[in-house]
């Protein structure tokens, strides 16, 4: 998959596990694994890109006598949530013309 | 290995980053080990889950722009001295030149890898452009009553179209394989601006 568009969408997949509520690092992985591995790594360049272009803001708070750091998703975030899914429906259209008569030939 | 064990050699392997840099990225995974833990691994495990030194490290290197490992690496560690300057100013024809000549190095491997790319999609583009020409030709010849040369140039136009298909596999393949190459190439120049401080 091309580089930029990989990118994209590894965006807004850390985006859309803050999406409802408040989360962590290794909440983020866990419930993004189903659907895609993510190391640590990756997701750690991820947030400081999202955390960069004010996509996320990052508070610390105390857990089990430790600091963890949660992150909070902005009304940017949201809308590049929104604009992705409007992509992704014109992506559908061009994908369905690109397949179009696939089965017929097979 | 445990928890302090991979972040005392994590921050010893990424004495190139700035020291900030160093620090959140720590925080970072220790956080991600102690989450394990409290999930109900081992340390060992959850360090283990983790991934290698080595791994983490090279997904750092790659992750972090070049500019920002050239800056940490060259910024004084401490107050340069006025003789320090003095005598920096006085090497400029000695270093400068060697750093121009390292630049000049790396960018004559860049540009003689990515000759050989563009020299291959020009053989390519002459290989369609005799197709087409030939095809346009033999027609020309046949109707100009030339029939046997005007199949001599059709036979020809059809072989440079067979070669040409499989140039562009070829082409597309070495394209690929060169950036690549491009890629671990800028990582090794990267890794050697990152490492062990005390080793530099």
């Amino acid at each position: 998959m091309d580089i930029q568009m990989k990118r994209g969408l590894l965006d807004v997949c850390v985006l859309a596990t803050i999406k409802n509520e408040d989360s962590y690092g290794y909440q983020m992985i866990k419930d993004m694994k189903p659907y895609l591995e993510m190391s640590e790594s990756t997701l750690y360049t991820i947030l400081k890109r999202l955390e960069a272009a004010d996509m996320l803001t990052v508070r610390t708070a105390e857990h089990g006598g430790r600091l963890r750091k949660y992150y909070h998703i902005t009304d940017l975030g949201l809308r590049r949530i929104e604009e992705f899914k409007s992509e992704w429906q014109e992506m559908v259209t061009i994908y369905q013309f690109v397949t179009k008569g696939d089965e017929k030939d097979a | 290995m445990r928890k302090s064990e991979f972040l005392a050699e994590l921050k010893d392997r990424l004495g190139g980053l700035p020291p900030q840099d160093i620090e959140e990225r720590l925080t970072f995974y220790a956080e991600m080990i102690d989450d394990r833990i409290d999930e109900g691994l081992t340390e060992e495990e959850a360090v283990r889950e983790i991934g290698t030194v080595d791994e983490v490290v090279a997904q750092i290197i790659e992750d972090t722009p070049f500019i920002k490992l050239a800056k940490q690496r060259i910024r004084p560690k401490r107050r340069i001295h006025a003789w320090e300057i003095v005598l920096l100013a006085l090497g400029s024809p000695i270093w400068l030149s060697l750093l121009i000549a390292a630049f000049a190095v790396i960018l004559s491997l860049y540009a003689s890898l990515w000759s050989v790319i563009v020299s291959l999609w020009a053989v390519f583009a002459g290989l369609v452009s005799c197709a087409v020409g030939g095809l346009a030709g033999g027609i020309g010849f046949i109707c100009g009553a030339h029939v046997p040369s005007g199949m001599a140039v059709l036979g020809t136009a059809v072989f440079c179209a067979g070669l040409s298909i499989f140039a562009f596999f070829g082409c597309k393949a070495s394209t690929k394989g060169a950036a690549r190459l491009t890629r671990l190439m800028a990582l090794s120049i990267k890794k050697c601006f990152v490492g062990k401080e005390n080793a530099s």
